[in-house]
C-alpha cells in the first residue's frame, strides 16, 4: 500500500457521513421530542392557570371572573356552582390516597420482595412473578370497580354503615395497585446485595430471617427508599381508581385520622376528571380551575421528586 | 492409595508451642515434634470418616477421612477444583445452600454427627466460625460487624469489651479504636480481612474456618493474617484452605494435600508433607511438578 493509499484510508472521515448525520439527526429529535412535551404541558398549564387567577388574569387580557390565589391555595370549601375554589380538600384527599396506600403497599410490597429474593424457590418465584406483573398490568379503573364492588362491601362487614365511595377502599385499592411496583423494584435491589454478605451472615450462624431482614434488607435500602417514592409518587397521580371509588364530595379530611377515611373526599385528579367529564365549558372560570389544579400537582409531585432525590443520595452515602 | 492418613490419628505433638509467641512458623513446631520427648495427645475436633460430595452427578469428594486436631492449624492444599474448599465447607454444612451439592459419609464435631438429621446447621455455624476469600464485611459500622454474631445469638455481655478484645485479637484495635462508627466498607483489603476474622470470633467459636483468608491480599496484608492465624490457633481449632504452599508451610501444623478429583492424598504434620511426603503424587505436587 502505497504512502498516499494509507492517508487516504487513516483520514477518510466517517463522522460527517449523509447516513451518520441522518441517523443522528433522528435519535436527537427523538429525545428531543420528550422535552419539546415536557415544556408544552409546563407552558400550557401556567398560563391557562395564569388566567385562572385574579391577579394575573388581566395580564393574559382576559375578562369575566376569576379567582383569587389566597382564597384557591387556602379556601376549604370546593363548591363549582358557587364558584367556591378552594383547593384544600382536594389536596387533603389526595394526601390520604398517599398516605393510606403507602400504610397498605409499603410493608406488603417490601415482604413480596424479600419473600421473592430470599426465600421463594425457583418455582414460586416463577408463579409469582408474573403473577405480580398481571397485577400491575390491570387497567386502573377496574381496580377502581373492584373497590367498590368488592373492597367496599367486604369492609362493610367489619364496619357497617361505610358508604359506597369512601376514602378507605379507594386507599387500600391503590395500595395494592403500586404493590407490584415496591415489590419488583425492592426486589431487584435485593437481587444485587452481593452473596458474599448472606454467605457472610449464614457462616455466623445467622438464620434465613437474620440474613433478610438484619443484612440484605440494610443494603438494599437505597434501592427500596426508590421504589416507595416511585410508587408514591404513582399513588399521587392515580386517577381512575381513585375516581371510581373516592366519591366526588370534596369533604376536607385530615389524611392522618384514620376515621376521616371513612369519608367519601376528591382527590385533585378526581376532581380534574369530574371538571373534564362535567358540563363546564370551556373558557369559564370553572374551567381553568383545572389546570390551577394541575399545576398545584405537578408542583407536589416535583417537589416529592427533589426530595426523594436528596433522600436517596444520603442513604447512598451512608451505605 | 497408600497414603490416606491413618483414621486414628493421634498424633504425639509437643507441648511447648502454642503459647509461645513468637511461633511463627509451623516448621518449628514440627521441629519440636521430633525432637521433643514429652508429648500429648490432641483432642480431635472435627473428625471426618468417609466423606464424599457429589455436586449433582459430579463427584466432587471421594471418601474424605481425617482428624483435625484441636488448637492448630490445620491446611488443606491442592490445585483448584480439588476439593479442598468443599470439604471445609462440609464442617460447618455452607454446602447445605448448594440445591445440587450432597454429602455422603460422617463428620463429627467432637462428639456430633454433624450430618445428623436432628442438627441444626444454623446451631452448628454458631460454634464453627468462618473467614471467607474475599473480604465481605457488613455494610455496617465496624462495632456492629463484630458484634453481629452476639446480636444474632442473643448472647448477653459487655458487648464494647467482646468488641474491643476480639478486635485486639485481630490485631486491628489499634487502627480503628477511634473509627468504631465508621463502616466496615471504609477500611482496606487487609484491614476488612482482619475485621472478618474479629467478627468470626467474637461469639467465640470452637472452630474457625478459613477458605483462602489471604487470597486476595496484597503481601503485606497477607503476613499480617498469617501471624494472626498463628496466633489463633493458641485459643482456637483452624483449618484454612490455602493455594499458596509456602503459606501451609508457614503456618500449619498439619496439612492436607487434595489432588485431582476430590481424593486425599495425605495427611500428615507440615514437616513430614513438606520434607519427605509418602506419596510420589504428593512430592510432584510440592515440588511444583505437576499442579
Amino acid at each position: 500500500m502505497s504512502t498516499d493509499d494509507l492517508t487516504e484510508d487513516l483520514t477518510r472521515r466517517t463522522e460527517n457521513a449523509p447516513q451518520e448525520l441522518l441517523t443522528r439527526s433522528f435519535f436527537f429529535l427523538c429525545a428531543v421530542l420528550s422535552i419539546v412535551t415536557t415544556i408544552s404541558i409546563i407552558v400550557l398549564l401556567t398560563t391557562e392557570a395564569a388566567k385562572f387567577f385574579s391577579a394575573t388574569a388581566p395580564l393574559m387580557g382576559v375578562e369575566g371572573p376569576t379567582a383569587s390565589a389566597v382564597d384557591f391555595f387556602t379556601g376549604t370549601e370546593w363548591i363549582i356552582n358557587n364558584e367556591q375554589f378552594g383547593v384544600l380538600p382536594l389536596v387533603s384527599a389526595t394526601l390520604a390516597i398517599t398516605v393510606g396506600s403507602a400504610v397498605v403497599a409499603l410493608p406488603l410490597g417490601v415482604a413480596t420482595a424479600i419473600y421473592l429474593s430470599e426465600y421463594a424457590s425457583p418455582r414460586a418465584q416463577s408463579v409469582l412473578k408474573p403473577a405480580l406483573e398481571v397485577l400491575a398490568g390491570v387497567p386502573t379503573v377496574v381496580y377502581g370497580f373492584f373497590a367498590v364492588v368488592y373492597i367496599t362491601p367486604a369492609l362493610r362487614t367489619l364496619i357497617p354503615g361505610l358508604g359506597t365511595f369512601n376514602m378507605l377502599s379507594a386507599s387500600i385499592v391503590v395500595g395494592i395497585m403500586i404493590i407490584p411496583m415496591v415489590a419488583s423494584i425492592s426486589e431487584d435491589a435485593m437481587s444485587a446485595v452481593p452473596d458474599s454478605l448472606r454467605q457472610a451472615g449464614y457462616g455466623m450462624g445467622a438464620t434465613k430471617f437474620d440474613v433478610s431482614v438484619g443484612i440484605v434488607v440494610p443494603a438494599a435500602l437505597s434501592g427500596i427508599f426508590s421504589s416507595f417514592i416511585l410508587a408514591l409518587s404513582r399513588a399521587i397521580g392515580e386517577t381512575m381508581a381513585v375516581t371510581v371509588a373516592a366519591g366526588s364530595q370534596a369533604n376536607l379530611i385530615n389524611p392522618l385520622n384514620p376515621v376521616d377515611y371513612l369519608e367519601g373526599a376528591l382527590p385533585m385528579t378526581a376532581a380534574m376528571v369530574n371538571l373534564l367529564t362535567g358540563d363546564v365549558t370551556g373558557g369559564g372560570v370553572a374551567y381553568r380551575s383545572l389546570f390551577a389544579i394541575g399545576l398545584t400537582l405537578f408542583f407536589i409531585t416535583l417537589v416529592m421528586n427533589i426530595i426523594s432525590d436528596l433522600v436517596a443520595q444520603r442513604y447512598r452515602e451512608e451505605s | 492409595m497408600t497414603d490416606n492418613t491413618n483414621p486414628e490419628f493421634a498424633v504425639d505433638e509437643s507441648t511447648d508451642d502454642p503459647t509461645t509467641d513468637d511461633m511463627v512458623t509451623g516448621t518449628d513446631v514440627s521441629e519440636s515434634v521430633t525432637s521433643s520427648g514429652a508429648t500429648m495427645q490432641r483432642d480431635t475436633v472435627v473428625s471426618a470418616e468417609n466423606v464424599s460430595v457429589w455436586y449433582n452427578d459430579d463427584r466432587a469428594l471421594r471418601d474424605i477421612t481425617l482428624d483435625i486436631p484441636e488448637k492448630q492449624v490445620t491446611a488443606m492444599i491442592g490445585p483448584s477444583g480439588c476439593g479442598k474448599s468443599t470439604f471445609l465447607r462440609c464442617i460447618n454444612r455452607m454446602n447445605d445452600m448448594i440445591d445440587a451439592a450432597r454429602v455422603e459419609g460422617d463428620l463429627y464435631l467432637r462428639t456430633k454427627n454433624v450430618y445428623d438429621d436432628d442438627v441444626d446447621p444454623v446451631a452448628l455455624r454458631r460454634r464453627v466460625g468462618m473467614v471467607f476469600q474475599t473480604p465481605n464485611p457488613f455494610p455496617k459500622s465496624i462495632y456492629d460487624n463484630v458484634a453481629y454474631g452476639l446480636k444474632i445469638q442473643n448472647k448477653n455481655g459487655d458487648y464494647d469489651r467482646i468488641v474491643e478484645e476480639s478486635l485486639k485479637r485481630a490485631a486491628l484495635w489499634d487502627e480503628v479504636s477511634d473509627q468504631l462508627d465508621q463502616s466496615g466498607l471504609e477500611l482496606s483489603g487487609g484491614q476488612q480481612q482482619r475485621l472478618c476474622i474479629a467478627r468470626a470470633i467474637a461469639p467465640d467459636p470452637e472452630v474457625i474456618l478459613m477458605d483462602e483468608p489471604a487470597s486476595a491480599l496484597d503481601p503485606v496484608a497477607t503476613s499480617q493474617i498469617e501471624d494472626l492465624i498463628t496466633e489463633l490457633a493458641e485459643e482456637y481449632t483452624v483449618v484454612i484452605v490455602t493455594h499458596n504452599m509456602q503459606q501451609a508451610a508457614r503456618i500449619s501444623n498439619k496439612t492436607a494435600v487434595f489432588l485431582t478429583g476430590g481424593e486425599l492424598v495425605e495427611f500428615d504434620d507440615t514437616e513430614k508433607i513438606f520434607e519427605n511426603p509418602e506419596s510420589q503424587r504428593v512430592e510432584d505436587y510440592i515440588t511444583g511438578k505437576f499442579g
